[in-house]
């Protein structure tokens, strides 16, 4: 149990997705002019890596090692179609949570941050409930992150930035301050 | 679609439309594999080679490919070179090979590949698209190398491992780490804007003729 909240906690804060990892930075830079839309976001990310994590699980468990060559491949196929399938059948159960996600459903499957997780998962041979840990723990990071940044911005529209530093300029400043904060977390877990 | 000239083709990618610090494509990689010259450079190879190959693949096929299935074909295409470029690297420099770990495999994903084979290959002429494809390549591999270069002579004060600043110099040990990747990109596309302004500011001053111009800028 400890364990699990370890890997949870780590993948969270420690080893933030975004700001230590530089995965899914392209959600990151679009998707984070609103506090709003940035929570959706976070929310339809929670879901996909939950998704992934079971299927990478699965892949792991029973299909790979018999052709360990097809790892990435059958990754992005398996995960893209499932996503895909998914999106229809919330489409067609629950229209009103069909709506919130919108378009960021099928946005998120090329996200580096999915892949990633799968990849990582398989690197530190993850089993089950760990991979779930780590894909909650990576989705709620990507969430705070994401919230974090769209709190900003919303901010600095207001603030009188400098002509040349406007857009994206000042968007990866800011994300470097951030990661620069972030890196506060990386004692957290060795001193417990 | 306009039409250009196999140069614009091949020249366009490395400068003007320089993947990384003008289109912001790919952005992962150039952030997270950057801390060294020696990284850099074998990042930049491994998705130039991935590029070339599937732009070459993407092009010669371009007929067979149904329209409603051409992204998943594409992706499908470049999950097969990523793969050989990761068990190549893996074999021939296996430290570097560790040292990326699983960014090799995150190629697939760097929507500047994708985005090359949907609005390029897919459309134009093999020889053509193997320019274009070589441009922006050439363009992501000078994008992360000034990337790596900063940080590693900053953060290490050394390039390609050879100690450049001297044995008194107080690494900056921040640009190694992961904020020193947001940080860079950040002040890099400052400069880069900063430049464009001056060049924009210079060529306003050349329209007007002989004197006028002189005025204005008095004014």
């Amino acid at each position: 149990m400890a364990d699990l909240v370890w890997i949870l906690m780590s993948a969270m804060v420690v080893n933030n997705f975004t700001l230590a990892l530089f995965l899914g930075l392209c959600p990151f830079m679009g998707v984070s002019a609103r506090v709003e839309t940035a929570l959706r976001m976070g929310g339809a990310n929670i879901f996909v890596l939950i998704i992934t994590s079971l299927c990478a699980w699965f892949l792991n468990a029973f299909i790979l090692p018999y052709a360990p060559y097809l790892r990435l491949t059958s990754f992005i196929v398996v995960i893209a179609s499932l996503v895909q399938i998914v999106e229809m059948v919330i489409k067609k159960v629950s229209p009103m949570l069909f709506r919130q996600l919108g378009i960021y459903l099928p946005l998120i499957t090329t996200n580096c941050a999915i892949l990633g997780l799968a990849i990582f998962q398989t690197n530190r041979g993850y089993g089950l409930l760990e991979g779930l840990s780590f894909a909650i723990g990576a989705g709620l990071g990507l969430t705070l992150a994401l919230v974090l940044m769209a709190s900003i911005r919303e901010n600095t529209e207001l603030a009188d930035v400098p002509e040349l530093a406007k857009g994206m300029a000042l968007v990866l400043i800011i994300a470097g301050s951030l990661s620069l904060a972030f890196m506060g977390f990386a004692g957290l877990l060795s001193a417990t | 679609m306009k039409a250009t000239t196999p140069n614009q083709d091949f020249l366009r990618g490395i400068w003007r439309e320089n993947p990384v610090l003008i289109q912001m494509l790919g952005l992962c990689p150039a952030l997270a594999v950057t801390n060294s010259v020696a990284n850099s450079l074998a990042m930049g190879v491994a998705t130039f080679f991935v590029l070339m190959g599937s732009s070459l693949l993407v092009s010669s096929f371009k007929r067979f490919v149904p329209h409603e299935v051409r992204i998943s074909t594409y992706i499908l295409i470049i999950a097969t070179f990523v793969t050989i470029a990761d068990m190549l690297l893996e074999a021939i420099v296996p430290v570097v090979h560790k040292a990326l770990g699983a960014f090799v495999a995150l190629i697939v994903v760097n929507c500047m590949i994708l985005s090359r084979q949907e609005a390029f290959a897919s459309k134009r002429p093999l020889g053509r698209s193997l320019l274009d494809a070589a441009g922006t390549g050439f363009g992501f591999i000078i994008a992360l190398l000034m990337m790596g270069g900063v940080r590693e002579l900053l953060g290490n004060g050394t390039l390609l491992g050879v100690n450049v600043l001297g044995a008194n110099y107080e690494p900056w040990v921040i640009m190694v780490l992961p904020p020193g990747g947001f940080l860079t990109l950040g002040f890099l596309l400052l400069g880069l804007s900063w430049i464009e302004k001056k060049k924009a500011a210079r060529a306003a001053v050349r329209e007007w003729p002989d004197g006028v111009g002189q005025e204005r800028k008095a004014a």
